[in-house]
């Protein structure tokens, strides 16, 4: 049974999701990967505003193949989401809290989920052509000159996920492993 | 001797990157059907379920299966009573993917420079290698690469008193080693023998060889079979959340190598092993 989750992603909804939970997530998301991470980190280390509200963000590391035309996007599947285990400690404590990919995650980004409650969700790595199916509309917001890395915003209805760090820690890479393991006993 | 323009190898490539993007190979998807038959977990079953929703609808909408389109690695086996007129050959090859990724909608990934970075726009140059055979035909051959998996691969130089459970115990630890990053259920391309440059090419052409094939060798062919029930005892699943099915096919390739030594490389792929070919 999913869990239907209506974005922002406050506090308060972060902390009902657990590890292994799969959710279908409703609202507004922002794309980022590696080299608009690194812009945004900079601007902020600079003391500059960022582009985008961060707080109770969630940010998905997607860069989308070119829109065919009459569609909105193309295909748009997670990113290895351990390329922004860099920046994402920095993005949480400005208040972003969701995160979209697929992938192992640092010690220090889990860390800082627990601090900020932050939740890792993963998008099934592989499935652009499906995902891209619940993105509903894409707008460009900057760094178009990075170009399937350009920061953009995306409304999502029932983007399927499945929440893989939670933000006590528990991780379903670590538990399902296990639980998988054990059935085989 | 035959000639052959670079206009139709240039073509040829640009249809073939579009292909290769869009639909997924049968084997590959033959593959992941029978280990969905063989998972037990929901999470595992609903993962395998919606990759082949999803390449389903690549196949129907002609949209790439995978947003990262990859490096295009494209391999040319050449007649040698063949000639090639027209321009020169890398820049056919080189348009061709560029027309191709152009055309297809294709993500433009590469950047033109390792440190400096700096993206090409065009999703060229190609990885290109080419190889002289006999026969008046060319051979094309196009195996998009993403980077996903691509990380996730690794080469060592064992010494030969190293043996067999070595190379066994090298796998295993790469695999595990990769985990959830390279999109399992995955592809695993191993190359033993030859130089250090040699064992990588070997194990990124056992990724282009069918899954459902084996080595020639009866040897290798049993060493494919059992490392590739050895992984899929590591519990890791599809995309790391658990279950049986962690890789779903294991291809080696190997090549005469030095009393000295013996180089393996190990190239992973993910669940979305593109390539296509065509001899024209």
């Amino acid at each position: 049974m999913e869990k239907k989750i209506t974005l922002p992603l406050t506090e308060e909804i972060a902390k009902t999701l657990k590890a292994g939970d799969r959710v279908l997530l409703t609202g507004i998301i922002y794309t980022s990967r590696d080299a608009g991470h690194k812009r945004m980190c900079e601007a902020l280390a600079r003391g500059e505003e960022l582009p985008i509200d961060p707080m109770n963000a969630t940010i998905y590391y997607v860069g989308p193949t070119p829109a065919k035309p009459g569609t909105v996007i193309g295909s748009a599947g997670p990113t290895t989401s351990g390329r922004m285990d860099a920046y994402a400690p920095t993005m949480m404590s400005v208040g972003a809290r969701g995160m979209i990919g697929k992938g192992a995650r640092l010690p220090e980004v889990v860390d800082a989920m627990k601090k900020y409650s932050g939740v890792y969700f993963g998008a099934i790595g592989g499935a652009g052509a499906l995902l891209a199916k619940c993105i509903k509309s894409a707008k460009l917001i900057a760094y178009e000159d990075l170009g399937a890395e350009a920061l953009r915003e995306l409304y999502v209805e029932d983007m399927p996920l499945v929440v893989i760090i939670d933000s006590e820690g528990n991780n379903l890479y670590e538990l399902g492993r296990e639980e998988y393991l054990n059935s085989k006993k | 001797m035959r000639e052959i323009s670079t206009d139709i190898i240039r073509d040829t490539i640009e249809k073939l990157c579009i292909e290769a993007n869009c639909h997924l190979p049968g084997d590959v998807k033959c593959a992941i059907e029978s280990c969905r038959k063989c998972e037990d977990g929901l999470i595992a079953q609903g993962v395998l379920d919606d990759i082949i929703e999803n390449y389903k609808i690549a196949d129907n909408e002609n949209v790439p299966i995978c947003q990262d389109t990859g490096m295009a690695c494209v391999f040319l086996e050449i007649g040698q009573d063949v000639h090639i007129v027209g321009e020169n050959l890398a820049d056919a090859v080189n348009e061709g993917v560029r027309r191709g990724y152009d055309k297809g909608y294709l993500r433009k990934s590469v950047v033109k420079d390792p440190i400096r970075r700096g993206n090409t726009g065009d999703n060229t140059p190609a990885m290109l290698y080419t190889e002289i055979v006999p026969g008046e035909n060319i051979k094309i051959t196009v195996g998009p690469k993403g980077f996903g998996s691509e990380n996730m691969s690794a080469i060592r130089m064992f010494k030969p008193s190293a043996g067999l459970q070595g190379i066994k115990d090298f796998i295993i630890e790469t695999v595990e080693t990769a985990g959830p990053n390279p999109c399992p259920p995955m592809v695993v391309g191993v190359g033993i023998g030859g130089t250090f440059d040699k064992a990588a090419l070997l194990a990124k052409k056992a990724l282009m060889r069918p899954i459902d094939s084996e080595n020639p060798d009866p040897y290798y062919a049993d060493l494919e079979k059992e490392m590739l029930e050895k992984i899929n005892e590591l519990g890791i699943g599809p995309q790391g959340f658990g279950g049986k099915t962690t890789a779903i096919g294991l291809n080696i390739e190997t090549l005469p190598t030095l009393i000295a030594g013996m180089p393996c490389a190990i190239n992973i792929n993910c669940h979305v092993t593109r390539h296509q070919s065509e001899v024209i």
